[in-house]
């Protein structure tokens, strides 16, 4: 006892540290796996340019994103427009940097929306097993069958086209890949012995799949969640330049490409900054999403 | 020991039954692994009651039905005067607590991904309201009571060896203070010098917690050094069943005999007895008739192959399942 006494006046930041040296460790040894591969760098700094720029919009451009000024219409870039203005006199660059923001939200909404359907229908599936599993997996291919865009399309259009329900279709659409992933890996870990000792324990299954399944089944669907988040600012474009996206006056940016598809030829940058914006996002998000995957596998690891 | 009039068990099985379904074709009908078949047994209170057989015997099955960890075909199985069988779900968890398990795997048997402090604090957080603290200095005294150090519980399971692994499962099944223990094989993943200093852990443990044992295991020096009664399973049945000393010095079934026989003996001045070869254990998807050993018996005479053996106690608390009892 006063062997413990003598360690807690060591005080007890040090010792938390000191006892979890193991943990520390492997954090250490993932960031410097982090640090030599230089494509997730690439991936994490783009990340972290379009993080800082949805933060920080107010303080990066002085235009009003939604403000017309039709006085200024149609001005190529410049150094008062750094991107130029579209067909009502709005400032691109401002509508582009505070587009980052729609896409951050989209993202951010999406991705708890679809992961939590889908690791909860996943795990479900692959801990019971059975019935439950041929249910569960045969909704799941419902809806698989069909083409992503088109089921995300006909949500919006019945739910009315804007981005609460854009939110909702692709959450809809996305869930299923999480589902999948999330079940193979459910199914892997409730065979192993340490899950029986657990049960055998006496634990309830909800405790088991919540605290002991989940743990070991998330990072595939962690590392699917960052490569997909592309594809989820893709699909959000791409409704936004249907008209079944965000709204006018919303700076979405796939809803800027479609505003200024019609004056691609002679104002070329009203479509092209959006567009180059949703390009490097995208790029930064896959990279970002194979770095992760490769310095989680623990092939690649020790 | 206790003497033979009050003798108190604690678990009665009787005509305990697992037959696991074989995949079943589009024209065939479903066939049955018999892994456990009409097995009747009561383990006395206090004792080491030791299983032993060859891979494929049934003896793994046969300590996890016990415990429900699968559920049994028919059979029943009652503890003290529980009948764990009838137990609904949340019943049977509750009544877990009183008996529990360490498996053969050392390396699979522990989540990876946890702390040790929290592998074996999990049994204490499902079955009893205490605090942090509480569970800290429970699972640091168990730590103790298991041969390792405070400071092992910061660490994963990776980080330690399989004799420590083994150690750590064992401590995870005693921190809730059971009555009953299944070691399913618990050093055959083990180097025999990490063995012998397991088994004798284990020895002392059962002293200090007043534990019941059932002890699974191939090896017979294992059982030799650790049972006070010898369960021999073929095939899912007992084929004899005794005191240490009655099947050791005393076997009464060929089968008992010609395991005993097949342990090396390092003394060469002891001459080899005549070895008979025996073959392979037959498939339990469709057993022998008869006598389920007759297929591989020296012995085996015709009615052996027609007449299935009544279970006859050769004397007081042996009992063998055999048309011709030896000795």
């Amino acid at each position: 006892m006063s062997e413990v006494k003598g360690v807690a006046q060591k005080g007890r930041f040090k010792l938390f540290l000191e006892r979890r040296k193991p943990i520390i460790e492997d954090w250490k040894h993932t960031f410097y796996l982090w640090k030599s591969t230089t494509l997730a760098m690439v991936g994490t700094v783009i990340i972290f340019v379009f993080f800082g720029i949805a933060i920080f919009a107010p303080l990066l451009t002085s235009y009003d994103p939604i403000a017309q000024d039709l006085d200024n219409r149609l001005l190529p870039p410049s150094s008062q427009h750094l991107f130029g203005t579209d067909q009502y006199g709005r400032d691109v660059f401002s509508r582009v940097i505070y587009g980052s923001r729609v896409e951050l939200w989209i993202i951010f909404i999406v991705s708890i929306i679809s992961v939590g359907i889908g690791t909860l229908v996943g795990i479900i599936a692959g801990y019971f097993g059975g019935a439950v599993d041929e249910v569960l997996m045969r909704i799941t291919d419902m809806f698989l069958a069909f083409p992503r865009l088109v089921l995300a399309m006909a949500f919006t259009a019945s739910l009315g086209p804007n981005l609460t329900n854009t939110i909702i279709a692709i959450s809809f659409v996305d869930w299923t890949v999480y589902a999948r992933l999330a079940r193979a890996e459910a199914i892997k870990v409730k065979s192993q012995p340490y899950i029986e000792a657990i049960r055998g324990l006496g634990a309830k299954n909800t405790r088991i799949m919540a605290f002991h399944v989940l743990p070991m089944s998330i990072s595939p669907v962690i590392v699917q969640l960052t490569l997909r988040m592309g594809t989820i600012i893709l699909t959000a474009a791409g409704l936004g330049f249907l008209g079944l996206g965000a709204q006018p006056p919303i700076p979405e940016w796939g809803a800027i490409v479609s505003d200024g598809r019609s004056y691609l030829v002679q104002q070329w940058w009203i479509t092209t900054f959006p567009g180059l914006a949703i390009a490097i996002v995208v790029l930064g998000f896959n990279l970002l999403g194979d770095g992760i995957r490769d310095i989680l596998d623990p092939r690649l690891r020790r | 020991m206790q003497t033979e009039v009050t003798t108190q068990y604690l678990i009665h099985v009787k005509h305990l039954k697992k037959y696991f379904p074989t995949k079943r074709g589009l024209f065939s009908s479903a066939k049955y692994v018999k892994a456990v078949d009409d097995v009747s047994f009561d383990i006395p209170k206090n004792s080491t009651f030791g299983v032993v057989g060859e891979s494929g015997s049934g003896k793994t099955t046969l300590g996890r039905t016990i415990l429900r960890l699968i559920e049994p075909t028919s059979g029943t199985i009652r503890y003290i005067e529980t009948d764990i069988n009838s137990l609904n779900s949340k019943e049977l968890r509750i009544f877990r607590r009183k008996m529990q398990i360490v498996s053969q795997d050392p390396y699979n048997s522990l989540h990876p991904r946890k702390l040790v402090k929290n592998i074996i604090g999990e049994g204490l957080k499902i079955h009893f309201q205490l605090s942090s603290e509480e569970i800290y200095e429970k699972v640091k005294d168990i730590l103790e009571q298991v041969g390792l150090r405070e400071e092992h519980m910061f660490r994963y399971p990776h980080e330690f060896s399989g004799g420590q692994r083994q150690r750590i499962a064992v401590a995870r099944a005693l921190v809730l203070k059971p009555e009953f223990l299944v070691l399913d094989e618990p050093t055959s993943a083990l180097d025999v010098s990490v063995q012998a200093v397991i088994l004798k852990m284990l020895k002392d443990l059962k002293r200090d917690f007043s534990l019941t044992y059932l002890f699974i295991t191939h090896d017979l020096a294992v059982i030799d050094y650790m049972a006070d009664y010898v369960t021999v399973m073929y095939l899912g049945q007992i084929m004899e069943f005794g005191t240490k000393d009655d099947i050791f010095l005393a076997p009464a079934h060929p089968y008992t005999f010609l395991l005993l026989n097949s342990i090396p003996n390092p003394d060469p001045r002891i001459k080899k007895k005549k070895v008979i070869p025996m073959g392979e254990i037959p498939s339990p998807i469709d057993p022998p008739t008869g006598c389920r050993f007759h297929t591989r018996c020296p012995y085996a005479r015709d009615i052996c192959s027609n007449v299935e053996p009544e279970m006859k106690e050769v004397h007081k608390g042996h009992f063998v399942k055999c048309h011709f009892p030896l000795g």
